[in-house]
């Protein structure tokens, strides 16, 4: 859309002749300036070279191109809830049957893609349909368009055929994984995230697959947006699922009720383990919950919206047992599960970090190491802060 | 007084006529009334679903529904952090902090009271080869640390304080 608009008009005029639709729309991210900008002036250009508007290269053919802008609702990704939002109605999605196809925008059939989708159709059809398809994997064929971003050393947007293995993404392509300063000290992968709030994680063991669509429906990931992000050893699990949450919660156009209320009430199981209230009995509700929102949702939204819990509980599980039986946070991201400890060997009894302790938990004296009492501890960082020889380690 | 009130709706008028007075096309009448007068404003949301015979509650319902549209005035400037996946991993939320610390904004509030400043989080900015990104009325700043952000606000405060 920014770099060759042309590309996805041409797709989408290929495709208006081909079932005879005389208006296309594309639906785009007002948060995408540059996006907009381009396409509309894609459009103008394509209007006065004749490419586009009544009678194209004099046949009779008539095609034309409108931009929406979207006003920042991600469930108007779902197809149904676009078509609301190009009405002027909220985006809320319907049931399906009638598909699109049937009953679509304004009443009327409607063939509705992504960019990616239409913007592939020329470049299949120019290299003809054979070559284009001996590219990727038998059932995957041709190629996709990643992007790739976190801990790596060289992020943005690549194209690989479907065959490309994760691998070759991450160090190939994206330079190797980094450390939190952006230093790469080499194997410190942890784990990528794709698909974007509704794909799953992908570990270690998937490093050599490729990135075909049955492989990622089998092991609980799938492509989705097309997002890749790498996750370095110091990241989190519970905290990015917590994260994904919170995102789906917040997006969840409130329609459907398991939807609605099932993703709040995950994102308060996910605080409780995240905070070190929770038991046992957290983790399973979690889990059955996860599975009534995923069955229970009418569209894409509600039913993928527990992935990220449920792959993050599937290949992190050591992870949340960690959170919620040994009240510890392993990365020590979480602030509520970090213990603070002043290393003995380091303490120079100034009692700085004493005077600064809100809450009275440190003692000693001089000449003798200071310890901070864990049971007053309300592991707010400011002992750490304040030390001056780095002697209070989390 | 009055004339001003005039001046306001026949703004509104201009938007309506070149959309046709097409009750589908209220999301990009919303935009651009709301790119003229930074918010919507409730009496023009009245005016607007009259014009287009829909109900009030239909255009209050779309104007709540969609994160772009705000109901109340923004400050002059509108810093955008991005907490998409790509910018959260590389620490958006120390930003946000950041900004709401040097700004004495609480959790609750989101402009300063003198209306000079409005923090929002948005969900990915596409610039996720940036990350962590912010934009400030719409020029983007990438690879963000708390620290330059902050800088970034003083400036902007300096350069305010001269006028």
């Amino acid at each position: 859309m920014e770099g060759n608009p042309h590309s996805v008009l041409e797709g989408m005029i290929i495709a208006g002749k081909a079932v005879g639709a005389s208006v296309g729309y594309i639906y785009v991210r007002t948060e995408y300036p540059l996006a907009v900008s381009n396409l509309k002036l894609a459009v103008k250009a394509a209007e006065e070279a004749g490419f586009l508007g009544k009678k194209i290269f004099g046949s009779d053919f008539d095609f034309e191109m409108r931009i929406m802008e979207g006003a920042g609702a991600f469930v108007c990704g779902e197809e149904t809830a676009l078509m609301a939002s190009i009405e002027g109605k909220r985006g809320m999605p319907m049931p399906k049957p009638p598909f699109p196809a049937e009953r679509g925008l304004f009443g009327k059939p409607t063939v509705i893609n992504n960019v990616e989708t239409f913007a592939t159709v020329p470049v299949a059809m120019l290299m003809g349909v054979d070559v284009y398809a001996a590219k990727g994997t038998e059932k995957s064929s041709g190629t996709k368009t990643f992007a790739l971003t976190g801990h790596v050393a060289h992020t943005g947007l690549i194209e690989v055929p479907f065959s490309t293995t994760l691998r070759e993404i991450i160090v190939d392509i994206g330079g190797g994984v980094i450390d939190d300063d952006g230093v790469n000290r080499g194997a410190d992968f942890k784990a990528v995230q794709i698909g974007g709030p509704s794909g799953g994680c992908l570990t270690q063991e998937h490093l050599d697959m490729s990135l075909d669509y049955d492989n990622l429906l089998k092991v609980g990931a799938m492509i989705g947006s097309g997002g890749l992000v790498v996750m370095n050893q110091q990241t989190c699990m519970i905290k990015i699922a917590r994260f994904f949450m919170q995102f789906t919660q917040n997006e969840s156009c409130g329609k459907c009720v398991v939807c609605r209320e099932g993703t709040r009430q995950m994102l308060e199981l996910l605080d409780d383990i995240i905070e070190g209230r929770a038991t046992a009995e957290t983790i399973e509700l979690l889990e059955e919950l996860a599975h009534v929102v995923k069955i229970g949702s009418l569209c894409g939204l509600g039913k993928t919206a527990p992935n990220p819990v449920l792959s993050t509980l599937k290949y992190f599980r050591e992870e949340y047992d960690a959170h919620v039986f040994d009240k510890t946070c392993p990365t020590g991201q979480c602030e509520a599960l970090s213990r603070y400890v002043i290393v003995p060997e380091l303490c120079k009894s100034c009692s700085l970090c004493a005077r600064a302790c809100p809450v009275d938990a440190i003692s000693g004296s001089k000449g003798v190491p200071y310890v901070i009492d864990q049971e007053i501890c309300i592991r707010c960082g400011v002992c750490m802060d304040t030390c001056k020889f780095n002697a209070i380690v989390k | 007084m009055e004339n001003a009130i005039a001046v306001k709706f026949d703004r509104v008028c201009q938007i309506l006529e070149q959309h046709q007075r097409d009750p589908h096309k209220l999301i990009p009448i919303l935009q651009e009334i709301q790119e003229e007068y930074q918010y919507l404003p409730e009496e023009i949301m009245t005016f607007v679903s009259t014009a287009l015979g829909l109900s009030t509650s239909q255009v209050y319902g779309v104007a709540t529904f969609y994160s772009h549209f705000t109901l109340s005035p923004k400050g002059k400037y509108v810093v955008k952090v991005c907490d998409g996946t790509a910018c959260h991993v590389k620490k958006s939320t120390s930003l946000i902090d950041a900004i709401a610390e040097e700004l004495g904004l609480s959790s609750s509030g989101k402009t300063t009271e003198d209306l000079l400043f409005t923090l929002e989080t948005v969900a990915c900015l596409g610039a996720c080869g940036l990350a962590p990104a912010i934009v400030i009325n719409e020029q983007v700043y990438g690879h963000m640390t708390p620290e330059s952000t902050v800088q970034l606000i003083k400036e902007i405060k300096a350069k305010e304080a001269q006028i």
